[in-house]
């Protein structure tokens, strides 16, 4: 099996994509990293693969779903090896602020962690332009990327079977924010009342891929 | 307009159809019937497309009233049926005269059961499906009382066969066969054998997000955290805890956590139906 985590494009130029099972309608599809799993989903999403019925894109991985009665994995893996990827540009996409009270139950975990007190931790979450890299986990929430790399944490051993709306995390180098109320294993530092999600809205997901976010702490007040 | 109004609906009543798949780019993942092949038996009994919407209940106890007469069948959990108090059969045509009330008791195996109307249920779909998603919250609001349902026109197909035959469900252990990985590298070598050859037991924490299992941890061979990933249905998806998680229609788009392996498309269908305290028992897949 090819090795990964080599850097580099995948194509002729360099090393060939790890595909791993997921059941009988399913690909995982492992890349190097972020900008080679939006450059192969772009090319998916450009000519579909007959039979292909969704791709999940997130940070590493490209999950391919497809419908087992119509093509086969065998089928739909040639199809990810020979796309030309398309490369991405980083767009410089809309800006949107978010409003956060930093009161969090995890905030004191996170300065823990990265050693950082916690009005450091909430200056390093407010000091950089974080953009969306990909959808997932629930309608309208963005993984973000573009932190300082100070606030890299783990998630939660085990996960809170409810999260509250606008409760703002972390994980790994990610930060996001809970459009609503659902299971999570991120740590939590604050909460903001602006709407992630709002289906009778156009688009419905306030955070889309490319777009950018600059948290502003609310109850800062020079504490 | 032909409709139906919810007189009752037991623990759980959604509408459902095939889901929405396509937009797992903004976060929305695919939902639909808990058990797909169930959904699609009610609608072809009723003539209907077989991905028309149908109300998936949850241990029986749904009851409504017709506008109009009306064509259903149902399907999935075996539960009875009864039209103004009298039984009718599922899993077959069931004419219900205008103004009767049909009602589901509760299956003596089963979890789920479906209800076709023909015509499909008509309300209003949401990013081009009629589904709940009960953890996105999306789609049309879970059933209440008083709950009314359009049904669509009529299809020009008409109902060719009057019932349709079914294996019964399984009322202590479900086999479901599984493909290893895409994360069984991250588990000791012990752990696949472990899922494979031990029965794990379903939780009171079930529901249509998926189910907790009980059962003999499955160890990580290391540590680290697993970049979050693109997830499905039949998942069995892996918390530190070690005991497994298998994730049915409304799962996250992605997780976190490893996945050791993917029960195969059909046989989620049999793990929907599992009810809590039942038993599953993984077997690899030929393939």
């Amino acid at each position: 099996m090819a090795a990964t985590g080599s850097t580099g494009q995948m194509g002729e130029t360099g090393a060939a994509p790890r595909v791993l099972p997921c059941g009988d309608a399913g690909l995982l599809v492992e890349l190097s990293g972020l900008d080679e799993v939006l450059a192969l989903h772009g090319a998916l999403e450009d000519r579909p693969p007959a039979g292909v019925v969704d791709l999940v894109p997130a940070a590493r991985t490209l999950l391919v779903r497809f419908d087992p009665l119509r093509t086969g994995p065998g089928e739909v893996e040639r199809a990810v090896r020979e796309a030309e990827p398309v490369p991405v540009q980083r767009k410089s996409g809309e800006l949107v602020e978010v409003p956060v009270v930093y009161d969090g139950p995890d905030l004191a975990d996170v300065a823990e962690h990265t050693g950082l007190s916690e009005p450091e931790v909430i200056a390093e979450h407010t000091a950089t332009e974080w953009t969306v890299a990909f959808g997932g986990f629930a309608p309208g929430f963005g993984y973000l990327t573009g932190g300082s790399g100070r606030l890299d944490v783990p998630r939660r051993a085990e996960s809170r079977t409810r999260v509250p709306t606008g409760a703002v995390g972390l994980a790994g180098t990610f930060s996001g924010v809970y459009p609503r109320s659902s299971p999570g294993g991120w740590q939590l530092i604050g909460h903001t009342d602006l709407a992630m999600w709002d289906v009778d809205r156009d688009p419905p997901a306030l955070l889309r891929p490319g777009v950018r976010v600059r948290f502003v702490d609310v109850r800062g007040g020079g504490s | 307009m032909t409709a139906v109004e919810v007189i009752a609906t037991g623990p759980l009543s959604t509408v459902q159809d095939l889901g929405r798949p396509g937009n797992a780019g903004i976060g929305v993942g695919v939902s639909g019937a808990a058990d797909r092949g169930a959904l699609r038996s009610a609608n072809r009994i009723v003539g209907n497309p077989e991905d028309a919407a149908c109300v998936e209940v949850t241990l029986g106890g749904f009851a409504a009233r017709a506008s109009a007469p009306l064509t259903i069948a149902v399907t999935g959990a075996p539960c009875p049926v009864t039209v103004d108090g009298r039984a009718a059969a599922p899993h077959s045509v069931v004419r219900v005269p205008a103004g009767a009330e049909f009602r589901l008791g509760t299956p003596g195996r089963g979890l789920r059961s479906y209800v076709a109307v023909r015509g499909g249920i008509a309300v209003a779909p949401v990013l081009g499906s009629r589904s709940t998603d009960v953890l996105a919250g999306l789609g049309p609001e879970i059933l209440r009382p008083h709950t009314v349902l359009p049904v669509g026109p009529p299809p020009e197909e008409f109902p060719v066969v009057d019932s349709v035959p079914v294996r019964p469900l399984p009322t202590d252990t479900v086999s479901l066969r599984v493909v290893p990985g895409p994360r069984d590298d991250w588990f000791t070598t012990d752990a696949l054998e472990t899922l494979l050859g031990e029965r794990y037991t379903v939780t009171s924490e079930c529901d249509r997000v998926g189910m907790r299992l009980d059962g003999p941890e499955l160890p990580r061979s290391g540590v680290g955290e697993l970049p979050s990933e693109g997830m499905m249905p039949g998942a069995l998806q892996v918390p530190p805890t070690g005991t497994p998680t298998l994730f049915l229609a409304d799962h996250p788009v992605t997780g976190g956590y490893p996945v050791i392996a993917v029960v195969l498309g059909s046989d989620v269908d049999k793990a929907a139906q599992a009810r809590p305290g039942m038993r599953l028992r993984f077997t690899p897949s030929r393939r």
